[in-house]
């Protein structure tokens, strides 16, 4: 069958199973465009912004496990694409962006709206390819599949000039993929499993460290199974959060900068730590030489690369988390067996419990003072079942939203975690509703991120892919403010952003939304209760909170996790410049 | 690129990779984002078709090193990488230098030519170029000899390795990380 390149790449990705693509055509990518007018079975979602293309693909692609796929045209297009594709690269979200290009006779001449987008995004993209032949679309779509969602998830980019897509090749679909060069090792040395149980039941003060790669393995059942086997209590990072229940009596929470004193103390005392599917990153480590120091380490990662990265394995094991957490509950139940059971570590355990109960996360809502953040996370939480999915941006409003949810499923929490790019929640909100339309999606914004791409909300009323966006708006940029208030002596520079600028209320109508308000503590049950009434709408909460309000616990940036600072009173502000945080 | 800088020891690796577009960047942009210096690099193709060679040679300790070459085996175009250690591979470098050479100087060029033996391959009134090839210390020690005459210019292909033995880098076993 004759088809032309543009018809070929619809064909592929409709033979990988992609459902819809999050898009914006431009003069290259247009050729793309023609052939969705005769009927597909992929929707297109016209966005308002690449960059929200990009995260709503993310979000779909945190929500469903299944690749997400955004579309831009060449230059411009293709740059708005960065921030996108570097987030899922420092995430592991698997996505395929699709790029128009010029075409190949000018491609190199600074043609209009040219740019080196397959350069630009090497170093932020798992893979990517320039299609220079059509009659390579089909295998080129195939192999990008098979990279984005295998191994390590990640972003893969392909650029695709517009004589490419407009010549005519023949149509097959490839029966096999060929990449000599890419073969993840998915199933777990057995020996090293062996070895890692000998620990495991050798230890006295065990943590299971678990990180994103438990999620992107669908391991949550597994690493379930592992925990109660072995009465071993997990902490869920950032990354983490869902993929073991938070009502478990295991589960100790977030551990890292803004975790709780338990999860941080748990790592900081034990003896075994098991590293499932997460990297040592600084925002869990802190000073990474005081991190742990008496623990012997397991860890457990797809990305051989991540293993003695930031921090020796005693025992290292390089598979996929589920393969490896199974065998490795399975061989700790029958050593355990064996030895008559499972070891005694009540005291362990009797102090973690301890720990929780006099370090719970803390906040004081006066009933007549300023609004809370996290009273409202607390409250939108009360009036929410463990089925709604929670996205948040970056900053504060993302670490009360970490802290306060109860996380009880995984693919319910998406946030943009290791590059931390603010605006990531209204498009990765649509995105994850597009993924789980019978779920209710809950954004818990920031006021700065929210106006970074709000533009989204246009998307969200013209398709009707109804969310609500909870915006903290104490209107500034506030976890700046707050090292500025902590580490520069209280020198606020550049984070006022005004609370009443815009008017969100007014904004959200202006999109089609319902825009909500809530300025007292006694108002919020009620606003969140007219939230949740509307189905056919987004919704946008504008809760005005104390923008005096700041996130604790809070280990400082390079400091130990020993020095976790618990209250605003522990907090001693220095104005000792040398004394600031680096990062 | 950069001439030996950084605190560690040299290490000469050899990285198997398919000939496609932007292998090279991949891999030079590789070293650069993870802030590693390449000393030198040289690629060409293989025994096999549609695959090249590259020799790298870094100046980095043994743990970054370890880190470079997981992180080059994740690139999707890479095929196998190998390490080198010292003195398994056979290591070459072929060099060309124009020196001044005019009066008494011409003869004794000449004369350092012949004991290392290394070809003269263009004459000037004023100039001879060699054509030298051999280990990278050998290549140091004509070059500091030459160095008194005045070299007007230098180029240098980098060094290439082979490892010692009867095997090829295909038939090779990396380090795992199991290990």
């Amino acid at each position: 069958m004759k088809v032309t390149g543009a018809l070929a790449l619809l064909r592929a990705l409709e033979h990988e199973g992609v459902e819809v693509i999050f898009g914006i055509p431009g003069g290259a990518s247009m050729p793309i465009y023609d052939p969705l007018v005769d009927g597909s079975s992929i929707r297109h979602i016209l966005c308002r912004h690449e960059q929200g293309a990009g995260h709503a693909a993310e979000g779909y692609a945190w929500a469903t496990g299944r690749v997400g796929v955004c579309m831009a045209t060449s230059g411009p297009g293709g740059t708005n694409l960065v921030t996108p594709i570097a987030d899922a690269k420092m995430d592991s979200v698997p996505i395929v962006a699709i790029t128009g290009q010029v075409p190949t006779p000018v491609v190199g001449n600074d043609a209009f709206q040219e740019a080196d987008i397959t350069g630009i995004t090497m170093p932020i993209t798992k893979h990517n390819f320039l299609v220079k032949d059509p009659a390579l679309i089909p295998e080129t779509v195939r192999e990008a599949f098979h990279i984005a969602s295998t191994g390590r998830p990640g972003p893969v980019l392909i650029d695709l000039p517009k004589d490419v897509l407009l010549s005519e090749t023949t149509w097959s679909w490839p029966e096999r993929i060929n990449l000599p060069g890419y073969k993840p090792t998915t199933k777990g040395n057995q020996r090293q499993v062996g070895e890692a149980v000998k620990l495991i039941m050798a230890a006295e003060r065990p943590v299971l460290y678990v990180g994103g790669g438990v999620i992107k393995a669908d391991a949550h059942a597994e690493l379930a199974k592992l925990a109660t086997v072995g009465r071993l209590p997990v902490v869920t990072t950032l990354m983490a959060r869902g993929a073991f229940p938070d009502s478990h009596e295991l589960c100790l929470g977030m551990p890292g900068m803004h975790g709780n004193y338990t999860a941080v103390t748990s790592i900081q005392k034990a003896d075994v730590l098991v590293a499932l599917g997460a990297r040592f990153d600084d925002r869990v480590t802190g000073k990474l030489a005081a991190f742990a120091p008496q623990a012997k380490v397991i860890h457990v990662d797809i990305d051989p690369a991540e293993i003695g990265k930031n921090r020796v394995a005693d025992v290292p094991i390089v598979g996929d988390c589920r393969d490896v957490i199974a065998k490795l509950a399975a061989e700790l139940d029958a050593r355990q067996h064996e030895a008559g059971g499972v070891p005694d570590r009540s005291a362990w355990l009797g102090q973690l419990v301890d720990w929780q109960r006099r370090f719970p996360y803390r906040y004081d809502q006066q009933p007549d003072g300023p609004l809370k953040p996290q009273y409202c996370v607390e409250r939108l939480r009360e009036q929410s079942d463990a089925d709604t999915i929670v996205v948040a941006g970056v900053g504060q409003h993302q670490m009360y939203a970490s802290q306060y949810w109860h996380f009880e499923h995984p693919r319910h929490w998406i946030n943009s975690g290791g590059l931390g790019t603010m605006g990531f929640a209204v498009p990765a909100a649509l995105g994850a509703k597009v993924g789980q339309p019978g779920k209710r999606v809950l954004a818990i914004d920031g006021d700065g991120c929210f106006q970074m791409t709000a533009q989204e909300l246009a998307t969200s009323t013209t398709e009707k892919i109804p969310f609500i966006t909870a915006i903290l708006n104490n209107g500034y940029l506030g976890m700046v403010r707050q090292w500025q208030e902590l580490f520069f002596a209280e020198r606020y520079s550049g984070v006022y952003l005004d609370p009443d600028v815009p008017d969100y209320v007014k904004l959200a109508e202006a999109y089609g939304a319902v825009g909500l308000r809530a300025d007292d503590p006694g108002e919020v049950d009620a606003v969140i209760e007219k939230a949740f009434s509307v189905e056919d709408r987004s919704v946008v909460i504008d809760f005005r909170v104390d923008p005096r309000e700041m996130v604790f616990p809070m280990v400082p940036a390079g400091a130990s996790n020993d020095d976790i600072i618990l209250d605003p009173e522990g907090a001693t502000p220095t104005s000792d410049p040398a004394e600031a945080p680096i990062v | 690129m950069s001439n030996g800088s950084g605190g560690g020891t040299l290490h000469t690796i050899s990285v198997l990779v398919e000939d496609k577009p932007g292998v090279l960047t991949r891999v030079a942009g590789l070293f650069s984002a993870r802030g590693f210096n390449i000393d030198s690099l040289a690629v060409g193709p293989t025994e096999s078709s549609g695959l090249s060679r590259m020799t790298i040679v870094i100046n980095v300790d043994t743990k970054p090193l370890e880190q470079i070459t997981k992180q080059l085996n994740k690139l999707i175009n890479v095929i196998k990488i190998l390490e080198h250690e010292p003195g398994s591979a056979v290591e070459r470098e072929l060099m060309l230098v124009k020196v001044r050479a005019s009066g008494d100087d011409r003869a004794r060029v000449m004369e350092i030519a012949e004991v290392f033996r290394v070809n003269i391959v263009d004459v000037t009134a004023s100039t001879l170029t060699l054509e030298a090839t051999g280990k990278p210390d050998k290549l140091e020690a004509l070059l500091s000899l030459l160095d008194d005459f005045g070299i007007v210019e230098l180029s240098r292909t980098g060094r290439i390795a082979l490892g010692r033995g009867d095997r090829g880098i295909k038939e090779r076993v990396l380090r795992a990380a199991n290990d």
